[in-house]
């Protein structure tokens, strides 16, 4: 059992969510930079897509009633423990986390995985249907599963930052918007606003202008998605987006770039391109 | 007109909702081994498959797209009865603005076959079209900060069930005991894309 002395700012329970229920209403979920998640799982000699816990802006404290195989991936953290490497916790002992250098989203896999009741086949918590287990606090106790793996892997040299530039596919919805404006979008950059979670990063910058007035009925929308809103100001969907929805998308962040927006923090600058 | 949305997504324009329905059905049916999501909408159907071929699952969804262009809809389905209790705070407020009786709101919400058009807002919360248009009416101008669920509501050419207690702002016709989204059931939402339903007095 990991016992939550502290939260941090954030965290949460994340595996690699409900796939294949998007018609039913209900958001994929999962870690947000999913990467990063299965890596701090091989560290430990875990299938990828056991759970582990999504801290936010780190600063998490835990207190592990038994020992463990622990290891952090994602956002490095300034203090606490070694990223990267499988390491040992004894029985006991208290984990206290500091801040990350960069990035946002700092991923702690156990070997075993975190062993919460799923719900419809994960243990995401989902913060916008509110399916999955709560958010944690302090007091939650996590059980944690039998380990099946090996460990195999001493360390993964954790990568550095990469540069806050999303390559986009335009489309699907591009012809909504004045001509030339995926280019307008890529021209200049955009600052990641406070009111960025989970469903979506939420920039400012200069405004997506619109050719076509009125409401696109409702359509299905993916991961990495640039909704515009009428602010005009865009949103790049993340795990928690809505399966649909009734904005245009003007373009589509790359696959691999879904985990660089998941670890832009609020304030920072990002640009867009539709190169590469 | 098939509109890539992104590298893993094909959004097919099918045009209609009635084409979103059979073009899902034939999917389901005959599942491409990569489609992790099929998500109808009133005029598209997105599809999601990661490690597609996708010029080939292009082909295949427009040719799939232009067999389901005409055609039944889904008359052959079973029709789901939902027993509703017409006990609902906006009732009263929906026979005025309707200009009919309490009595005829009930007779009109229950008079006709809805189908299920698409899922979205929170799971299992089901958008049932075919309406009477005489209850079309806008959303609520402040929406309440909890609906319980098994709430039956209107809001503009929609009918629905609250799948679970949540905001909102149709107006509430009555109640259900029927659990329309149970997340330890299989399939979790009674309602899918494309089923007949309709409404019954209790």
């Amino acid at each position: 059992m990991i016992e939550v002395v502290a939260p941090g700012p954030y965290a949460t329970v994340q595996d690699l969510g409900r796939p294949g229920l998007a018609h039913l209403g209900v958001p994929c979920s999962g870690a947000a930079d999913a990467p990063s998640l299965r890596l701090a799982n091989r560290l430990v000699g875990n299938p990828e897509g056991l759970a582990g816990v999504e801290l936010t802006f780190g600063m998490a404290r835990l207190r592990f009633h038994d020992a463990a195989w622990v290891a952090l991936a994602g956002a490095p953290l300034a203090s606490g423990a070694d990223m990267g490497a499988p390491f040992w916790v004894p029985a006991g002992a208290e984990l206290r986390l500091g801040p990350p250098v960069w990035g946002l989203r700092t991923y702690l896999a156990v070997r075993g995985g975190i062993d919460v009741e799923p719900v419809l086949g994960s243990r995401s918590t989902d913060s916008l249907s509110g399916l999955g287990p709560e958010p944690l606090r302090p007091g939650t106790l996590l059980p944690v599963g039998r380990p099946t793996g090996e460990i195999r892997a001493d360390l993964a040299p954790p990568p550095g930052p990469r540069p806050a530039v999303l390559r986009i596919l335009p489309g699907p919805r591009d012809d909504w918007f004045v001509p030339g404006a995926p280019e307008g979008l890529c021209a200049r950059p955009y600052t990641v606003t406070q009111d960025s979670n989970r469903v979506g990063v939420r920039l400012r910058g200069p405004e997506l202008v619109r050719a076509r007035q009125g409401e696109l009925p409702s359509e299905g929308m993916v991961l990495g998605a640039v909704q515009v809103p009428p602010s005009g100001q865009p949103i790049v969907f993340l795990a928690d987006h809505p399966p649909t929805g009734g904005y245009p998308v003007i373009g589509v962040v790359r696959a691999a770039d879904v985990p660089v927006a998941a670890q832009l923090r609020p304030g920072d600058e990002v640009r867009f391109t539709l190169r590469g | 007109m098939i509109r890539a949305a992104g590298e893993h997504g094909l959004l097919v324009e099918t045009g209609s909702l009635e084409a979103s329905h059979r073009l899902d059905a034939a999917l389901r049916a005959e599942r491409p081994r990569e489609v992790v999501e099929i998500v109808p909408g009133p005029e598209t159907v997105l599809v999601v498959a990661p490690g597609a071929d996708r010029e080939r699952l292009r082909a295949r969804l427009a040719s799939l797209a232009e067999g389901v262009r005409e055609g039944a809809g889904m008359a052959d389905g079973p029709v789901v009865t939902i027993p509703v209790v017409y006990d609902g705070a906006d009732l009263e407020s929906v026979a005025g603005l309707a200009g009919l009786s309490v009595e005829e709101v009930v007779a009109r919400h229950t008079g006709r076959e809805l189908v299920v058009g698409w899922l979205g807002f929170a799971p299992g919360f089901a958008y049932l079209t075919g309406l009477d248009p005489v209850l079309h009416l806008p959303r609520l101008d402040t929406p309440r900060t909890s609906v319980p669920a098994g709430s039956v509501a209107v809001a503009g050419p929609y009918s629905a069930v609250y799948p679970t207690a949540s905001p909102g702002g149709w107006r509430l016709l009555g109640r259900t005991s029927t659990r329309v989204w149970d997340v330890s059931a299989d399939p979790p939402s009674l309602f899918r894309p494309g089923m007949r339903v309709r409404f019954e007095r209790a």
